[in-house]
């Protein structure tokens, strides 16, 4: 069964078993424009809750995306990193960043899920 | 100009922009729109494949008159006025005593006036600098109740031709007053984007007429502050606070070609010395374009190292140019390394990333030579 979880700086986390997949969300792609570039990081690399875990870049701006829970990367998304629009045309789908091996799946309990996180997003407009 | 409920300064298209689904950002004490929903970098491609219609009515617009205006601001800046005709453009420089650059304007010259067009951010320092430095000989007259649109683009010309036919032969950096669908404008056949194109000052009170009838074609988009500045910076210009500063001299800047042989005999003008030493030593640093290898955007305060990763100065104005496809950057390089080619070091997050300098602009300029 896979459990989907939002996080304030909009990123989301999709959990199967012991891993979790990565990306931004649909609102957060919105708000940061074209996607020209991005930055993933090395499978392997240990991440620690919301710290600083991938980066992208619009023609405007740079903008972190944060690991929403900690744990090491196992996989990350080259599809993205080579055609980085596929974040702006699928946010929630095929544009996610990386696989995360959780270190603490308790950790999930702090997050939104879908509904949490929709009315939060209603409350930034 | 009014003021929104957020405290900042609107320009009389702010209906409209909202209208238009603009997303308003605060720019020098404006809210302006960043992009509109087509987004920055189609609005860019939008602009050089066609044309883009900008509201640039948050800049500066002053009239200057009186005993010769010409000479009075020559004193002020190093481009050559004297010699500029009744109905030509010249870009130039206000400088301080250390040829730092205060503010880049553009100056018209009108049958009994000078007509110029400042900085947002720098007018009010500059109304006042230019009140102290040319005195009561020179009449100040700020335009407040102007708005300025700038239709950018190789279709700029046809469009304006549509609503008079006279704005298709005009020469690139020459102004003229006409009516465009019966609204009388002044229109200057200048930009910031590289491109053939227009920009236009109009009566507050007309502007959204204006904009709407030349929105109203095909071929013509809306364009946020998002795209007029990386078309600015694939076409190798300079924005003022980010490129040329009160620390960079017009040498340093890569601007010298706007001071004429006369002037730079001549002087005359805040910190001459400074620029004839410059021009006669070569500056320490320059003005240059720089290409990332990678797809990793350099932006504004990028470190630009050497091989030893000594640091040699910094990325001034960096991002994503949607018509190259690639990063650009401009920056401040010591002048023995400025020759195009040349390798550099970028640290991007703390890494190095190789680097080249590259000739300006990234993208041919397209202006209306006549």
């Amino acid at each position: 069964m896979t459990m989907l979880k939002f996080t304030k700086d909009h990123e989301w986390i999709r959990v199967e078993g012991d891993t979790g997949t990565v990306g931004i969300t649909d609102y957060a792609q919105q708000q940061l424009g074209d996607v020209v570039f991005v930055e993933l990081p090395e499978v392997g690399r240990k991440l620690e809750t919301g710290k600083e875990a991938a980066v992208v870049e619009s023609v405007k701006a740079a903008s972190e995306v944060y690991a929403p829970v900690a744990g090491e990367v196992v996989a990350v998304n080259d599809a993205v990193a080579g055609d980085p629009s596929l974040i702006n045309s699928a946010a929630e789908g095929d544009g996610w960043f990386m696989r995360i091996r959780l270190a603490n799946p308790s950790e999930l309990d702090g997050l939104m899920d879908r509904a949490a996180y929709d009315a939060y997003v209603e409350g930034l407009a | 100009m009014a003021e929104s409920n957020d405290g900042l300064k609107t320009t009389p298209l702010h209906a409209l922009h909202q209208e238009l689904g603009g997303r308003m950002v605060p720019f020098a004490g404006y809210a302006m729109p960043v992009q509109y929903p087509l987004g920055i970098l189609r609005e860019h491609l939008h602009t050089r494949d066609k044309a883009g219609l900008f509201d640039v009515s948050h800049m500066g617009q002053l009239r200057l008159r009186g005993d010769d205006p010409a000479g009075a601001l020559e004193t002020l800046v190093p481009g050559d006025l004297r010699a500029l005709a009744e109905g030509r453009i010249r870009y130039t420089l206000l400088t301080n005593e250390r040829a730092g650059i205060l503010d880049d304007l553009m100056v018209t010259r009108a049958a009994d006036h000078l007509f110029v067009v400042v900085n947002a951010a720098t007018k009010d320092a500059d109304i006042a600098h230019l009140r102290t430095g040319l005195g009561d000989r020179i009449e100040i007259e700020h335009l407040e109740d102007r708005a300025l649109l700038a239709l950018q683009g190789p279709a700029a010309a046809a469009v304006l031709a549509g609503f008079v036919p006279d704005a298709a032969a005009m020469a690139f950096m020459s102004a003229r007053a006409l009516e465009i669908g019966g609204i009388p404008a002044l229109v200057s056949r200048s930009g910031y984007t590289g491109e053939d194109g227009y920009e236009i000052s109009v009566e507050a009170a007309r502007a959204e007429d204006l904009a709407r009838m030349l929105l109203a074609r095909p071929e013509v988009e809306p364009i946020g502050l998002g795209a007029r500045d990386s078309l600015r910076l694939e076409a190798g210009l300079c924005l003022y606070g980010h490129d040329i500063d009160e620390t960079t001299t017009p040498v340093e800047a890569a601007l010298t070609w706007t001071i004429s042989k006369r002037r730079r005999a001549e002087g005359g003008y805040p910190g001459d010395a400074v620029v004839a030493a410059q021009l006669r030593d070569g500056p320490g640093r320059l003005r240059v374009g720089i290409r990332p290898d990678g797809r990793a955007p350099a932006r504004e305060h990028t470190e630009i190292t050497g091989a030893d990763s000594a640091k040699l100065g910094e990325v001034t104005s960096g991002g994503f140019g949607p018509t190259v496809d690639g990063p650009v950057a401009m920056g401040y390089v010591p002048a023995s390394l400025a020759a195009p080619g040349t390798p550099l070091t970028l640290l991007v997050r703390g890494k190095p990333l190789p680097a080249r300098v590259a000739t300006l602009p990234f993208a041919p300029h397209r202006y209306h030579r006549g």
